[in-house]
């Protein structure tokens, strides 16, 4: 979240699309009823009416994979209505800048689109710079080629009729939509958004999220008490793990994890974002600092100055290599590789195209699955259809800690890092995964020690001595993710003063490129101080009474509690909404009062420095050059879907997505076997997979089986009541479910046509409960986002039967 | 009758996430059932020995559909027509605590399952339940354990809306009348459900069929068509009790 979730309750307006945040965020709903007491309207925008939208003063439908057309729709509107915040779009945004004379779009395809490769040459998207390298401008808004001017030209084909015929929205509550989402255009209202896998789990799924960041710069929404671009997280740590690195693609603090062709530290850092504005902040620009004391934490005094820190230790892509969870998948079913952690999480039942993972399992030599309980792929050899006796894979299972057995930090989605201490002991021979990962890399290491293996330095030049009297110590992880000056500095270039050998940064702005300072993770320091551990602080004190509580945990970075504020002031530092006041500049004093500002420099004024100082040009992106599919987000079908052709152009699907054909990776569109849009999603009683809740006895009595919801139309055509066992199927595999007919879901009439939507949640797997179904993820198909890959398991193709015969006793 | 203890009830805030069914079950330690999904998320599908709060789903279809959740549990009646019928039956079966109100079932005492459905039926809102194989009768407590600690009933504590409020019952129906006010300025027939007769206050926005059966008493308090016969005879048995 650029925001948090203390602060929904300063938004005037709140629009929770792309997610469910009542049932799926209960405890959130604390800050949004907080907002309802004091008058701020609250809209939801879902395929179904759930338990959020019994709370919704404005409930809207569209169809699953159709959210592109209804936000460009709002886009439109707004520029149409003159809603949007004029001081800001020119100041604080890219609106001004000038697009080169090669880019163009026409019928649903940027420039510089290949189709043998299906992608796109980005260098026909640039900005136009001057001979200082300075981004050219039109203040005016109106040159043809500005990016206000492209952006009205792109939307103007999102009328209120073309998305009514593609959304099935009625036009009369888009317009309800458009009207009370665009009134937080002005300083004095603010507009907050909160979204989910409901927009991230489709083949447009970033380009989603996008379209909204537009809606939110033209309404002057970002970096204000009460708006922002807010991500309902769907684990409690998911933050935390993006932020240390888990993906593929990142190392901790989102630096890019590097491909095979860097082959020098040099090489890397000729990557690292440059701007010629000298009114940019980039701070981007400091990366080889954070890559430096990153490299220092990993390999300790092993690296050095003269091995490039041990860079050519870590471990690389090839050009070009996704190493993200669908293609991972699809290789360990071709057989690349023979081993496999599965840590923390039951691919079995969360993986996309289910039935293959449970296949790709089966090639494994060996598995070790970590969790808390018993589950599907540690199980996967005795599952529905698998005869054990062909199966090789060796499983390991591993008993860990649950949440409350240990001690450590959880990340939240509003970026809040907080402490968390152990309440009891693991049972058994349980252990935290930090004291098995620490185990295990020990034993690891003696076993190089000994037999060398094919590529010893890595393994054995990496730092490991997070241990206290014998036992993993995670204070000292903790630590090292803040950073050490490690050797005495005697006039630091910063502030300078003087620094001890071994003592904590204060922050990463004391982090050095020259390999004097260590950092695990640069976007966490100042989380573990000489002061101590900041994420333990529980203070209650809100100095702005705006629910900052600067001291309760601490939130990265430098404990500011809402990126980009300097948007919320005007050129000389005055908060737009005085009512509201995130920062104001004391001309006095010569800082700036309230939350951390973003960052500590004077008022931007006519000189000074833009706001959004992680983005190269400085200013928000409403032309956004950097993404696989386009700088403007255009709406595509999702792979499966229930129309022939897409309304809005030629193309009817995201024409940069990777089609995985053949074999087990089977989709079919407008197949009359499949008829019916089929989405999936989660209840407030049960988490995920199910991995955890299906053991807990109470969870499973409020909610026992495995669901399919449908509309009394859909269930009439095809003979179904309420409660009738039915059989929910694609062209991939099949679950039967308990019908719930209910009005809640009505048909949606998109051109001309019904189309039916039906809906599962995913939480089942046929471990346990006996009687409690199988996973939702058997059903989606293999097909991902170009950008992240994320799959779309929102929007795909189905069909729905009664079963007649008793269901079959499984396992 | 401004003395006590009372719950207030907003269901405009329920949000139905379950937190107070099973802080409830997690608090008392009641067993589960074994359920199945019979076309609606409502589970168990109704109180019983073992399940003292219940969110009872209700879907009212339509062009713009309703759907209305009702966290049911026992009223603690201010007159509880469940003890009156219980005193007849069984010495000291239900207690009603002076300080708080709060209604208590003995499970010490045994039932006749013929009584027990008596004072069953005498109930407006079909709150009590048994267990035929031990003759103890169960509901909610009113968290008696706890309230006595100055803590909040499980349920009010683990509410994440602000639906459920507990207090000082002067402070509850203040509070209730306060936001009934509010309510009606957008729904016109929102009403509180029999506010001077019990110490659970449910704030409704519809007609309460529409949530419930039982949501709100169908009679005066407590007098069933039957209890009403019952009370012409009963001078003589409640006298054989004071005889002794």
């Amino acid at each position: 979240m650029t925001n948090h979730y203390i602060d929904f309750r300063n938004a005037d307006v709140i629009l929770n699309m792309g997610g469910n945040v009542a049932e799926n965020h209960p405890v959130s709903f604390k800050w949004i009823q907080a907002a309802r007491n004091k008058g701020a309207i609250f809209i939801h925008v879902d395929p179904r009416f759930t338990r959020t939208s019994t709370k919704a003063d404005i409930f809207v439908r569209l169809r699953s994979g159709t959210d592109i057309a209804f936000l460009g729709g709002m886009i439109k509107y707004i520029l149409d209505n003159k809603l949007y915040d004029e001081f800001y779009v020119k100041n604080y945004t890219n609106a001004s800048f000038i697009v080169n004379p090669k880019y163009n779009f026409d019928d649903g395809l940027f420039s510089g689109y290949d189709p043998t490769k299906r992608a796109y040459d980005a260098s026909v998207w640039v900005l136009e710079k001057d001979e200082k390298g300075i981004p050219k401008r039109d203040m005016t808004l109106q040159d043809p080629r500005c990016v206000f001017q492209l952006l009205k030209k792109h939307y103007s084909r999102y009328t209120l009729e073309k998305v009514t015929e593609i959304t099935g929205t009625p036009a009369a509550d888009l317009e309800k939509v458009y009207k009370a989402y665009g009134s937080t255009g002005t300083p004095d209202k603010a507009g907050t958004e909160l979204y989910a896998m409901g927009w991230t789990q489709h083949t447009v799924g970033v380009q989603n999220i996008r379209a909204m960041s537009i809606i939110q710069a033209l309404l002057g929404n970002m970096g204000i008490a009460g708006g922002g671009i807010n991500a309902l997280r769907g684990e409690s740590n998911v933050q935390g793990s993006t932020d240390q690195g888990l993906l593929y693609h990142i190392w901790p603090g989102y630096l890019p994890t590097p491909q095979a062709h860097l082959a020098t530290l040099a090489d890397y850092n000729k990557t690292t974002p440059a701007s010629k504005d000298p009114r940019s902040v980039n701070w981007w620009k400091n990366r080889p600092k954070y890559l430096a004391s990153f490299l220092r934490s990993i390999s300790g005094e092993k690296a050095t100055k003269e091995n490039d820190f041990g860079y050519s230790w870590m471990p690389k892509l090839d050009q070009g290599q996704d190493a993200s969870w669908l293609n991972l998948f699809d290789e360990m079913y071709k057989g690349t590789f023979t081993g496999f952690f599965a840590w923390g999480m039951n691919p079995a039942c969360s993986g996309a195209n289910a039935g293959k993972v449970r296949q790709a399992l089966t090639k494994l030599d060996w598995m070790v699955n970590v969790n808390v309980f018993d589950s599907e792929t540690a199980c996967f050899w005795k599952g529905p259809g698998m005869d054990s006796k062909k199966i090789k894979t060796e499983v390991f299972v591993l008993p860990c800690a649950a949440s409350m057995e240990k001690e450590g930090s959880i990340s939240n989605s509003g970026r809040w890092m907080q402490w968390r201490y152990k309440a009891s002991n693991p049972p058994g021979e349980s252990k935290p995964d930090g004291d098995i990962m620490y185990e295990l890399f020990k034993k690891v290491r003696t076993l190089y020690g000994k037999e060398k293996g094919a590529f010893p330095e890595p393994i054995l030049n990496l730092k490991w001595d997070y241990e206290t009297n014998g036992h993993f110590d995670i204070h000292k992880v903790a630590k090292e993710i803040n950073g050490y000056f490690l050797e005495d500095i005697s006039e630091h270039p910063v502030d300078k003063k003087a620094y001890k050998k071994g003592t904590l940064v204060p922050n990463f702005v004391f982090l050095l490129d020259d390999g004097r300072t260590s950092c695990g993770n640069w976007l966490y320091s100042a989380s573990y101080t000489e002061a101590g551990n900041m994420a333990a602080r529980r203070k209650k004190t809100d100095p702005t009474g705006l629910g900052l509580y600067p001291e309760w945990s601490w939130v990265w970075p430098l404990n500011r509690r809402i990126i980009y504020n300097r948007a919320s002031v005007d050129l000389e530092g005055n908060p737009r909404n005085p009512k509201r006041p995130l920062l104001k500049w004391d001309a006095a004093g010569k800082k700036w009062i309230g939350d951390v500002p973003d960052n500590a420099v004077p008022p931007m004024g006519t000189h000074g420095v833009y706001p959004f100082i992680m983005k190269p040009d400085g200013v928000a992106s409403i032309f956004g050059p950097g993404l696989k599919d386009g700088p403007f987000p255009e709406h595509y079908e999702p792979l499966e879907c229930p129309i022939e052709k897409n309304l809005m152009s030629s193309q009817r699907i995201n024409p940069v997505i990777k089609i995985f054909e053949g074999g087990l990776d089977t989709f079919k569109t407008c197949d009359p076997r499949y008829p019916f849009v089929c989405s999936t999603y989660r209840v407030t009683e049960h988490w995920q997979t199910g991995v955890l809740t299906r053991w807990l006895p109470w969870l499973i009595e409020a909610e026992p089986q495995m669901f399919c919801e449908m509309s009394l139309e859909l269930a009439k055509l095809k003979g179904i009541k309420n409660g009738d066992r039915v059989l929910v199927e694609t062209s991939r595999g099949k679950v039967e479910a308990v019908a719930i007919v209910t009005s809640r879901l009505k048909p949606f009439q998109i051109a001309g046509n019904t189309v039916h939507q039906i809906g599962i949640p995913w939480h089942y797997g046929w471990l346990h409960p006996k009687d409690g179904g199988d996973s939702a993820n058997l059903l989606t198909p293999t097909i991902g986002d170009p950008n992240t890959m994320i799959p779309e398991s929102k929007a795909f193709m189905a069909n729905v039967t009664k079963l007649t015969k008793k269901p079959a006793q499984k396992g | 009758m401004a003395e006590g203890k009372s719950y207030f009830i907003d269901t405009t805030k329920c949000i139905a996430c379950r937190g107070c069914q099973i802080a409830c079950k997690q608090w008392n330690q009641r067993a589960t059932e074994k359920t199945i999904n019979r076309g609606s998320h409502q589970n168990p599908p109704d109180l019983s020995n073992n399940t003292w709060k219940l969110v009872r789903f209700s879907e009212v279809a339509g062009e713009n559909v309703k759907w209305y959740f009702f966290p049911d549990q026992c009223r603690h009646c201010i007159s509880p027509p469940c003890k009156e019928v219980a005193d007849g039956k069984a010495k000291g079966a239900i207690t009603q605590d002076e300080k708080t109100g709060a209604v208590v079932f003995n499970s010490k005492v045994k039932m006749k399952p013929a009584d027990f459905k008596e004072i069953r039926e005498a109930c407006p809102y079909d709150i009590p339940r048994f267990l035929p194989s031990t003759g103890i009768m169960a509901k909610c407590t009113m968290c008696f354990d706890r309230i006595k600690e100055g803590m909040l009933p499980a349920c009010v504590k683990t509410c994440p809306t602000g639906a459920m409020s507990f207090g000082d019952r002067k402070d509850m129906l203040e509070k209730a009348n306060k936001r009934l006010a509010e309510v009606k300025k957008v729904y016109k027939d929102a009403t509180l459900a029999n506010p001077d007769d019990v110490r659970t206050i449910y704030l409704l926005v519809d007609d309460p069929k529409k949530y419930h059966k039982f949501a709100v008493a169908e009679n005066t308090i407590g007098i069933t068509r039957k209890m009403a016969l019952k009370r012409l005879f009963q001078p003589l048995t409640s006298l054989r009790h004071m005889i002794g």
